[in-house]
């Protein structure tokens, strides 16, 4: 009852007018940052802090948290309408939301990935809300065995992403890891995967380069080569009466996908280093893994939307978590939020909920007014999006490959990067003609640098016993999970074929 | 396909072992008191790269994947042409970045494709080639104030008017 009565009040105080225009404004802001390729929330929170020391803390951090809303939903945009994700975020979004706008869906999807960031945002708030110490401090008992083993499972369920071709799906998943190797190694310091001794890779390769250039480019050509030029341009209607019907639709197919990226993603949000890219991919795996039907995924399954981006949203609320109670952040914008606040006079940790009372509730109230504002605006600008949709695809086409070079060098700066991109483009092509799943690649690389260091150290705890995976009470269990999952489908193939085979 | 099956699988062991080869610079066993080596992680994964090859292209030997059973061409000649127009004038594209900018490039290279390959309207492929490039340097120059490449000298007076504007 204590709590609610704290949450009403902190409510209130996000519902004051200038707390409700900077949530409307930094709602706004955020989605339209969120929609541009190689922009996230990271950027917007980054770019606009300097913005928050003109109102007073409390205003500043609602502002800021609105904005981080905004571009959770905004990335999705992006992913279904143009196929590239546009943060790590959204990349599972893309399987399944790019097919359902190819397939004359687009308002399905983006209507899906509405409500179920809505969803996501929602639990997340009010596990947030009744549980913030209690799971600040499971959080902590995660160590570097236990994360290894949770980006074990993740990469277990990559193996159920890349279908049949076994051999294949972890040859994708081995060469995103070695990409993410690439600069320097993170605990000597030494250079490390220099290719061609060229100094460019000093600087190691960023996700956002493999993703752009697979989805943006390497999909473009593919496209194109495939429907030799002739795209039949799909032309979606957006009415009321046709979004009150996806709506339902996306609550009837979207269901089982929304609750499994609520809870999870949460929980994976909460782990500091973790953050929502790795919370989302494992929701879609988990989500397809439990599917009655799995084949559809990759297809235009509504499930294969909602899980991602209820993931992401309720990772990002969860994310917050460490950042408020512990003063550890769980992803790269959380980073930059704790800093305006250390900025601003505040200072994170478990003192935060008793001496700042009125802050630390007044910036949960606004979490949920900053939810529900973001599935408002979001829904609005619905229209605006599907209307990209109607271009001709000769006008479309040179559109996505423009945001495409110039969403990569805003995020990277360097044009050795968009060559690399570019390379990795015709590359995806070439490989997709001989079906190499390449969505292990681009998950591979995003979870690789938090995958290797975790291993290293768990293995210099344990003397290089790797026992340690399994007789530890969090990891064990998850390595087991991640063990069964990664030998499943070599079992299933076997007694698939054996089952073929004449008696 | 089926030889294309073959030659990429080739590639990609080559590649493997060449990410082993440049791996194993740094150590790649275990070190008492500092844990695996910096170059474990990469080489292990490149040596299950190697092996993946081997298996894949074991399977084409079975003939048991759809590209190993094909007799179609990896590309005909009109996807050769495509991947030429097309992915040449997005290599074109990146290469006119650092002699006419950014944003001249993407004007450049809107209008190739709009009027040459998507065969529209000067007045249209013109608009598109001028307007794209304009918002894109407000969205990005002005709003998220992040400076993309300028190109040659030769663009100074242009970048001064538009920087005029937004400063």
């Amino acid at each position: 009852m204590d709590v609610l009565s704290l949450l009403g009040d902190g409510m209130l105080l996000s519902l004051q007018p200038l707390n409700l225009l900077m949530i409307m404004i930094g709602v706004t802001v955020g989605l339209f940052i969120g929609a541009m390729p190689g922009l996230g929330s990271v950027n917007g929170v980054a770019i606009l802090l300097p913005v928050t020391f003109l109102v007073p803390p409390g205003s500043a951090i609602i502002f800021l948290a609105a904005i981080y809303y905004g571009a959770m939903y905004g990335g999705a945009v992006s992913s279904i309408t143009l196929g590239i994700p546009g943060a790590s975020t959204a990349v599972a979004t893309t399987f399944d939301g790019r097919p359902l706008a190819r397939n004359g869906r687009a308002s399905l999807a983006l209507v899906t990935a509405a409500v179920a960031s809505f969803i996501g945002g929602t639990v997340a708030n009010a596990l947030f809300t009744l549980f913030a110490p209690i799971l600040a401090s499971v959080a902590l008992s995660f160590g570097p065995p236990e994360v290894f083993a949770l980006m074990l499972l993740a990469f277990a369920t990559f193996v159920g992403l890349g279908g049949d071709d076994i051999p294949k799906t972890i040859l994708s998943i081995c060469f995103g890891l070695v990409l993410g190797a690439v600069g320097f190694d993170q605990i000597s310091g030494a250079p490390r995967l220099v290719l061609f001794d060229y100094n460019g890779f000093l600087q190691g390769i960023g996700f956002l380069v493999l993703a752009i250039g697979v989805y943006g480019i390497g999909e473009m050509l593919w496209t194109i080569d495939q429907t030799r030029g002739d795209v039949t341009a799909t032309t979606p209607k957006m009415t009321a009466k046709g979004m009150a019907a996806d709506t339902k639709e996306a609550a009837k197919k979207g269901w089982r996908g929304t609750m499994i990226g609520s809870f999870l993603g949460f929980f994976v949000g909460i782990l500091p280093a973790a953050g929502a890219t790795p919370g989302s991919l494992m929701s879609y795996g988990v989500t397809k893994m439990v599917s009655r039907k799995p084949e559809e995924f990759g297809k235009g399954a509504v499930d294969g939307v909602a899980a991602p981006e209820a993931a992401n949203n309720s990772a990002s609320t969860g994310s917050m978590l460490p950042m408020l109670t512990l003063g550890i952040p769980g992803s790269p914008t959380t980073a930059i939020l704790l800093g305006g606040m250390v900025i601003w006079g505040l200072t994170p940790g478990p003192r935060l909920f008793v001496d700042e009372e009125q802050f630390v509730w007044g910036l949960i109230g606004s979490f949920y007014i900053s939810n529900v504002a973001a599935l408002l605006i979001n829904l609005a600008f619905i229209p605006v999006f599907i209307w990209m949709l109607r271009m001709p695809f000769t006008i479309l086409a040179p559109m996505i490959f423009v945001l495409s070079i110039v969403g990569g060098y805003a995020a990277t700066r360097d044009m050795f990067d968009i060559w690399l991109m570019v390379g990795f483009g015709i590359g995806a092509f070439f490989l997709r003609k001989f079906d190499y799943p390449l969505a292990p690649a681009v998950l591979a690389i995003v979870l690789g640098p938090i995958a290797e260091p975790t291993l290293r150290q768990s293995l210099l705890l344990s003397s290089g016993d790797p026992s340690i995976f399994f007789t530890r009470p969090i990891a064990g269990p998850i390595t087991v999970v991640a063990l069964i999952l990664i030998f499943l489908p070599a079992l299933k193939l076997l007694r698939r074929k054996h089952s073929k085979t004449p008696a | 396909m089926r030889v294309g099956e073959l030659v990429t699988a080739g590639f990609l062991a080559l590649l493997s072992f060449y990410l082993m080869w440049k791996s194993a610079e740094l150590p790649i066993g275990y070190i008492s008191g500092t844990g695996p080596g910096g170059g474990a992680w990469p080489f292990w994964l490149s040596a299950i790269m190697l092996i993946c090859c081997s298996w894949i292209a074991y399977n084409w030997w079975r003939g048991t994947s759809p590209a190993s059973q094909s007799d179609e061409a990896v590309l005909d000649s009109h996807g050769w042409r495509s991947l030429i127009f097309v992915g040449g004038g997005i290599i074109g594209f990146v290469a006119l970045v650092n002699i006419i900018s950014m944003y001249g490039a993407i004007a450049v290279f809107l209008f190739y494709y709009t009027w040459y390959l998507g065969r529209h309207g000067l007045a249209l492929s013109l608009s598109l080639a001028l307007i794209t490039p304009v918002a894109l340097f407000f969205f990005f120059e002005g709003a998220m104030r992040i400076t993309m490449p300028s190109g040659m000298p030769f663009t100074d007076p242009v970048f001064n008017i538009l920087y005029d504007i937004i400063y």
